[in-house]
């Protein structure tokens, strides 16, 4: 029992981590805020499921569809509601991005309506038997795939001129442009991989809940919220963030 | 005529938490995603002082307000050592978490909330509050105390070398605003006789912080301005047409980002010295 509370918890957290990755490299190239990540991997999950029960794509193409779709909402958002802010205050894209969120939010609730629906299961899931451990080929999928994803994010931003640039732009905007990088592009780039991340995260989400819900405490929220604040309170730029010397 | 006075109360009261969290983020510059935990803390608090204790309501009210305030400060302490967004997220984690202990508690009503509560609150009651609120504010932010909290908005580092213990400071501004948002809380609880959790989550605090970036940050009468705008608009909308009332939240995102596109700093923007000297603002015309 323990072993599968794990590896529901791997399977779930590895999903939330795909989200959190596209979420951290918009945070790391703007320093915003974007109250709208989640939006988009709300409407991720939306268009893969009109792409399966409607169209009745195959499930790898419905994701490669998809994909495409959030990369052009992100790269939309930020050109509509980020971009004419980028020389503003810290404050204003933050209203801005939560105008977004509200905006998609209640459309898609207009266009879709209030119901719950469900995924239909695009992948045949059979139990494997590791000895005494048993774990479902859908969990090991999940799994795989985050991992490769994150490795390939990492050679991405570490090993590639694109990434080079991407790290250059977060540091130094003004700096990385008089070195010949066009931030418009990166950016717009940045958010399209963000993006297509939070979808497949979505995606994901959507197929992992149907393995059902695990029992958890009432003051769930409350206890993952006070363990943030504990942390932060410890480490006040997060776990593996820099401190950042200020300068007058 | 009922409904429109109904609607003034609930503005006067909207603007008392705009009013409040102006202090917090416009004049200090703190972000707080959270201005509505204090809210919630003052409106639970003076109405379970009411309703288990007979408390009389002016004593509820005030009672309320304080207990709100000393939250604000226990809050204050830890989190306001953070900066920036961190803040703004610690700020949404107690939010949060104040939110769902709220939720679990017996004496809380739980997610049934509390009913029952004796109808004081009237635009008379509300307006005398608000006045209440914006004068002493007034007073706050013309003595050393309120320059303080400018110098800190400004620049921290120069207002510590100054002298200025901005620490003190920072937990100060946050437990007057927690003061003012427990005031508007027991107003908010004694006008609709009926509490919940819900109505005091992050979509009100983000709320509270439309209002306030909206009428322009630093400006106590933006704070007002922008209250009403919020409050009304939705109100208008419904009127107007009902057919565009079920777009009402659809077109106030919207709003929100063509507001913050057309006039980023808001109706009336607030005066900071600062802008007028800053090199960059001068290099930028310079350049023109």
């Amino acid at each position: 029992m323990f072993f599968e509370q794990l590896l529901n918890g791997l399977t779930l957290g590895s999903t939330y981590s795909l989200i959190a990755l596209g979420y951290t490299m918009v945070y790391g190239i703007l320093e915003l805020i974007n109250f709208a990540h989640s939006e988009i991997y709300m409407i991720g999950a939306f268009l893969g499921l009109i792409m399966v029960t409607v169209y009745k794509l195959p499930f790898p193409l419905a994701l490669l569809i998809t994909m495409a779709g959030s990369c052009l909402l992100g790269i939309t958002i930020e050109k509509v509601a980020y971009k004419p802010l980028r020389k503003s205050t810290r404050i204003a894209p933050l209203i801005s991005a939560i105008g977004v969120s509200i905006f998609l939010q209640n459309a898609v609730l207009m266009l879709a309506g209030p119901q719950a629906r469900s995924f239909p299961a695009g992948i045949n899931i059979t139990t494997l038997n590791l000895g005494p451990f048993r774990i479902s080929s859908l969990q090991l999928l999940i799994l795989l795939v985050s991992i490769i994803l994150m490795i390939g994010l990492h050679f991405l931003i570490q090993k590639t001129k694109l990434g080079q640039a991407m790290r250059a732009t977060a540091q130094d905007k003004e700096a990385a442009q008089l070195m010949g990088i066009k931030i418009d592009q990166v950016i717009s780039f940045t958010f399209a991989i963000g993006s297509a991340l939070a979808m497949l995260g979505g995606l994901i989400l959507g197929l992992v809940e149907m393995l059902g819900a695990v029992y958890m405490s009432r003051y769930k929220d409350a206890i993952a919220f006070a363990v943030l604040i504990f942390i932060l309170l410890l480490k006040p730029t997060g776990l593996l963030g820099r401190r950042v010397q200020e300068k007058v | 005529m009922n409904y429109f006075f109904q609607i003034l109360t609930v503005i006067m009261i909207n603007s008392i938490l705009a009013v409040s969290l102006n202090l917090i983020t416009g004049y200090t510059g703190q972000l707080s995603l959270g201005h509505a935990t204090f809210m919630s803390l003052g409106a639970y608090a003076a109405t379970l002082l009411t309703l288990k204790l007979g408390f009389p309501f002016l004593a509820s009210l005030i009672l309320g307000a304080v207990v709100a305030a000393f939250f604000g400060f226990i809050i204050g302490v830890p989190t306001l050592r953070l900066k920036g967004d961190y803040l703004a997220i610690a700020t949404l984690g107690f939010g949060e978490i104040t939110k769902n202990i709220l939720l679990n508690l017996e004496i809380t009503g739980g997610p049934m909330g509390l009913r029952g509560i004796p109808k004081v609150t009237n635009i008379y009651i509300a307006t005398i509050t608000l006045f209440l609120v914006i004068f002493s504010l007034n007073r706050i932010m013309n003595s050393r105390v309120g320059k303080s909290f400018i110098a800190i908005r400004e620049d921290e580092l120069a207002a510590e070398a100054m002298g200025i213990n901005t620490t003190k400071y920072k937990i100060l501004a946050f437990t007057i605003g927690a003061f003012y948002a427990g005031l508007a809380g027991g107003l908010y609880a004694f006008l609709f006789r009926y509490i919940n959790p819900k109505d005091f989550g992050f979509m009100k605090s983000i709320e509270i912080l439309c209002m306030v970036v909206l009428g322009g940050m630093g400006n106590t009468y933006g704070a007002v301005l922008g209250a009403f705008i919020i409050t009304i608009l939705p109100e208008l909308l419904r009127v107007v047409s009902p057919v565009i009332a079920q777009y009402r939240m659809v077109l106030y995102g919207l709003l929100l980002v063509v507001m913050m596109i057309v006039r980023p700093q808001g109706i009336i923007s607030g005066s900071s010295i600062l802008d007028k000297i800053k090199p960059k603002k001068l290099l930028e015309k310079g350049g023109q």
